[in-house]
């Protein structure tokens, strides 16, 4: 067991873990953060996507241990301010039906839009493409993931007209 | 049909933040305490074998380890339709990754560890890989006490053979209406198996407390349904169904997958075994594909007959299914289809045939479906290869044959309102159906195809909803129901009745999951038929409410009944327009009188649903004289698609789907359904290709094998085309739509294939390499090698259709 520090959603915590341990398990596991799923336990699905240092990982392909020091984004940290646009407009679209593959969706779609405000329709879908969802053929994800880059693009847009 | 302000809108989904937010609790996201011990189950590495010798001894002194169970704690076979299942495997295994002990540790790591331990000796038996080999005259029999299985009455298995179930359909006269044909095709279709590929893998824990009550927390369609099997099923320990509570939380998809019972019933053992302590057991994903449930494969023989001028005259319709090594559920599949193998259309003379044959590969059940996208594939390539063959639009060939409300259905019972013609229309004009496209790229071909699809609930005859409604203080309700919500919208739709009739927004009514010890019942969440079911359960406790609130009201106010109405959270009254009593002011407190007293009490209501019309009684022989199916939901699909002349890949510019859902209750989510079971279906015919080893062994129980569609693999487009013919004893009008909308679209693609580059494709998924060997002049028979996608081996062209004298 090594006790190792990662910034979690934004606070410091501090766990023991043994070398084996994914990274998924011990947040799950020892970290109560229950958003990341194992659907699959070896990369295919993304139920357990998690941001790490910002970028998109499989948290069931990476070691704990490995983290240490590194700040680690899950969905209970994505809207602790209130739901996002991104948050808001995957209501308002239905773009999600059993819930279990939206926290990976999310994610991967919020990190998409921090380094690419403005992405194109196939960059949304191959940003998405690691993320299996079974339930809703896609469309309302990618809707939505352009919809919000649209109106942030429209706002942003407003805002430098102001200025 | 009176018009509505919360039923036919699209009000945001009662699940959307819990979802959206994180907050939603899936089965494994339920935390236990330190208490927990963790199970993982011992697999057959065998197709069928004599089990000689399980020994534990090793596993036992395992560090960690708590316990090892295996068949001889517990005998007991279990059910939902036919109790043909073993919670462990007893003196024979019948399938690879069939449960033979299960051990259970502190932890899921010690438990992994331990189960290598346990050493199987295996004395093999003939497996029955194949449906020829299943259906041979003595032939190995996997199910030898099969005639003494308790089994539902509408079931027909044949002692002594491997037929689980037959289901025969007769009508009129075939050899007759083949007779009176102008033209007769008949041909051969294959369809493999496929998997449900929930993201989220079955999941259960169970605890059997010191008091002998025993409780489980699973991902399940059909928590009552469980009950009653584990009821059943584990009579033997003491246990009734007052001893069981089931608790669903969210479910993480199910497609059918999580109807019934599976692995949920082997926590449900070890729970008992280990009192006292909680015991988990997930499912890893490749226990998912092996040892759940899965499609079942079948061969279909269909030989159509019509008149020059496309009326069809008769249909033999002979379809033998792969089951595997249990058919408690899929045998069901196999009966509906046998009811309803004419398709949505009219046809005078009908035999339909089909068997349910046992087999040495995991078992099957129901999946998105049941049954009818497997016999939609041959059926509807048939309808356009004949249509094409008398020279007639397959299209219009469609149209003069399509269902129409009381046209007599094969087993004598009367069709319900529909408008197939006007989903046909809607759809070959959303595709421009009869316009020629031609693709701007030299190698591909642009191909355009329309199939039809109906779809009945597959139920007993007496499966049943309830619901309750209770008032808080500030006019808020809470709903019970026990539907469950996989992902379709289903809690919101009962939100939307309650709220239709009781004049409170959706988003003051408060439903969630269900627990069988707190929620009322609900046999299943399958079939399509809960909004049409509980949505009417609902509706009835609504109005039981609306009684209760306005003879309140008049009783307290001296006014009368007739007069009062609700709108708006307050009851109003026709005849004083200043009158307007808000709900939240007496819903619980109730109404004070002059001497200040109170009238009434908190407001609640109950609501139950039957269809009592319906009967599963039909003869054996024929199936006339019952009344199987409730209703069917009708549509039509359409696709335009581009095929690459060189390597068969397929590119999808659009599909359109119509579907009569008789009324939307909430047509974004209607929408939805189309939308993703479009994809799914596509998958089905594109990507999905399972594949076994001549061992029976799966070959890819992973993603990375099995490929199922991401984002970069959809359609272009996908258009959703809602008709709304009221269903007149539906909540609102409202029938099921959340199976059909993939049942029409892997014989689109195949039609589409054949438009495009003049290659029929027989035999399911339709892979671009089939297309590109197709073209290549290249019979795929020829070169499928070993590795196959069902029981089935040799030339489908070849196959006898024989049953070994069975009768």
């Amino acid at each position: 067991m090594k006790e190792i520090t990662i910034n979690l959603n934004g606070a410091a915590r501090r766990v023991a873990v043994a070398p084996n341990e994914t990274l998924l398990d011990v947040l799950r596991g020892k970290l109560g953060i229950k958003t990341p799923k194992e659907g699959c336990g070896r990369g295919d699905c993304g139920a357990c996507t998690v941001l790490l240092d910002g970028k998109v990982v499989r948290s069931c392909l990476i070691l704990a241990i490995e983290v240490d020091g590194q700040s680690v984004t899950t969905l209970e940290g994505v809207g602790q301010q209130g739901p996002t646009a991104l948050q808001q407009a995957f209501v308002a679209n239905n773009a999600f039906q059993c819930g279990f593959c939206t926290s990976g969706v999310v994610l991967a779609a919020s990190a998409l839009l921090t380094e690419k405000p403005q992405p194109t329709e196939h960059e949304v879908r191959e940003a998405l493409a690691g993320n299996l969802c079974r339930c809703t053929g896609y469309e309302p994800i990618v809707k939505t993931v352009l919809d919000v880059a649209r109106k942030t693009g429209r706002k942003s847009a407003k805002r430098r007209a102001r200025s | 049909m009176s018009k509505t302000e919360v039923v036919g809108a699209s009000p945001v989904r009662v699940d959307g933040f819990a979802k959206v937010m994180g907050a939603a609790q899936y089965t494994d996201d339920l935390d236990f305490g330190p208490g927990l011990l963790h199970a993982v189950v011992v697999e057959s590495t065998k197709a069928h074998a004599l089990l000689k010798k399980v020994d534990v001894s090793a596993a036992e002194k395992a560090p960690g380890v708590v316990r090892v169970v295996t068949g001889k704690d517990c005998p007991h076979k279990f059910g939902l339709y036919m109790q043909d299942r073993h919670i462990f495997a007893q003196d024979r295994v019948r399938f690879v990754g069939e449960q033979i002990a299960a051990v259970v540790a502190e932890t899921p790591e010690a438990a992994l560890r331990a189960a290598k331990l346990v050493q199987v000796e295996y004395e093999p038996l003939p497996a029955i890989l194949s449906l020829g080999d299943a259906l041979k005259k003595d032939a190995v029999l996997l199910h030898p006490e099969l005639g003494s299985y308790q089994r539902v009455p509408w079931f027909f298995p044949r002692a002594g053979t491997n037929i689980a179930h037959w289901r025969k359909t007769r009508k009129g006269d075939v050899a007759k209406g083949f007779k009176q044909a102008d033209f007769i095709l008949e041909d051969t279709y294959t369809v493999p198996r496929y998997a449900h590929c929930p993201i989220e893998p079955h999941a259960v824990t169970g605890l059997f407390d010191l008091s002998g009550r025993l409780t489980l927390w699973a991902s399940s369609q059909s928590p009552f349904a469980q009950r009653n099997v584990m009821a059943i099923a584990l009579k033997p320990f003491g246990l009734s169904h007052k001893d069981i509570r089931i608790v669903t939380p969210y479910v993480g998809g199910g497609f059918g997958g999580k109807a019934g019972v599976s692995m949920e019933i082997i926590a449900a053992v070890l729970a008992i075994v280990m009192k006292g302590r909680p015991v988990k057991l997930n499912w890893t994903r490749e226990q998912e594909f092996m040892n759940t449930s899965q499609r079942q494969g079948v061969i279909a023989r269909i030989k159509l007959g019509v008149k020059k001028d496309g009326r069809i005259t008769a249909l033999e319709h002979t379809l033998h299914w792969d089951a595997g090594a249990s058919a408690e559920y899929g045998a069901n599949v196999v009966n509906a289809v046998g009811l309803s193998a004419t398709g949505p259309y009219r046809v005078p003379n009908v035999k339909i045939d089909s068997v349910c044959v046992y087999t040495n590969m995991p078992p099957c059940g129901a999946y998105r479906g049941f049954g009818y996208s497997e016999f939609h594939f041959g059926l509807e390539s048939h309808m356009t290869r004949v249509a094409k063959a008398i020279g007639m639009d397959p299209v219009a060939f469609r149209k003069l044959n399509a269902i129409r409300e009381g046209d007599t259905l094969a087993y004598g019972a009367h069709m319900n309102a529909g408008d197939l013609h006007g989903a046909i229309d809607r759809v070959a004009k959303e595709i421009q159906w009869g316009k020629a496209v031609r693709s701007q790229k030299r190698n591909m071909a642009i191909g355009k195809a329309v199939a039809c699809f109906w779809k009945a609930p597959a139920m007993p005859p007496n499966a049943s909803s309830a619901a309750f409604l209770k008032f808080n203080e500030d006019g808020s309700l809470n709903l019970s129901v026990s539907g469950m919500e996989i992902g379709q919208g289903f809690l919101t739709v009962m939100a939307q009745i309650a709220a239709e009739v009781l004049t409170v927004p959706v988003a003051k009514i408060r439903v969630e999951t269900p627990d069988t010890d707190r929620n009322p019942y609900e046999w299943q969440t399958v079939g399509s038929h809960v909004t049409w079911s509980c949505g009417n359960a609902v509706r009835a406790a609504a109005e039981e409410v609306k009684a209760k609130i306005l003879a309140t009201v008049a009783r307290a106010k001296k006014l009368k009944v007739a007069d009062l109405y609700l709108e708006d959270e307050c009851v109003k009254s026709r005849r004083d327009k200043a009158f307007s009593l808000p709900l939240r002011s007496f819903v619980i407190d109730g109404i004070m009188r002059p001497a200040g007293n109170f009238i009434g009490g908190p407001i609640q209501g109950t609501g139950m649903f039957m269809p009592e019309f319906t009967s599963a009684m039909g003869d054996p022989e024929t199936s006339q004289g019952g009344h199987p199916n409730v209703h069917y939901t009708v549509g039509c699909a359409g696709i335009i698609m581009e095929v690459d002349k060189d390597t068969g890949k397929m590119s999808i510019r659009k599909v359109a789907l119509a579907v009569d859902a008789g009324k939307a209750v909430n047509p974004d989510l209607v929408k939805g359904q189309v939308v993703g079971g479009v994809l799914q279906g596509l998958a089905t015919a594109l990507y999905e290709d399972i594949r076994y080893a001549p061992t029976g062994r799966l070959l890819n129980p992973n993603f990375t094998d099995y490929k199922i569609p991401t984002a970069l693999d959809c359609p272009q487009e996908i258009v959703p085309i809602i008709l709304e013919t009221a269903q007149p004893d539906g909540p609102f009008g409202a029938r099921g739509v959340g199976e059909h909308t993939m049942i029409a679209c892997a014989p689109i693609v195949a039609d589409a294939i054949e438009n495009a580059v003049g290659v029929r494709l027989k035999t399911m998924p339709l892979t671009a390499e089939k297309v590109a060997l197709a073209l290549r002049g290249i019979e795929y028979d020829d070169v499928k090698g070993d590795n196959l996608g069902f029981c089935f081996r040799g030339r489908p062209c070849d196959y006898p259709f024989e049953v070994g004298g069975a009768k």
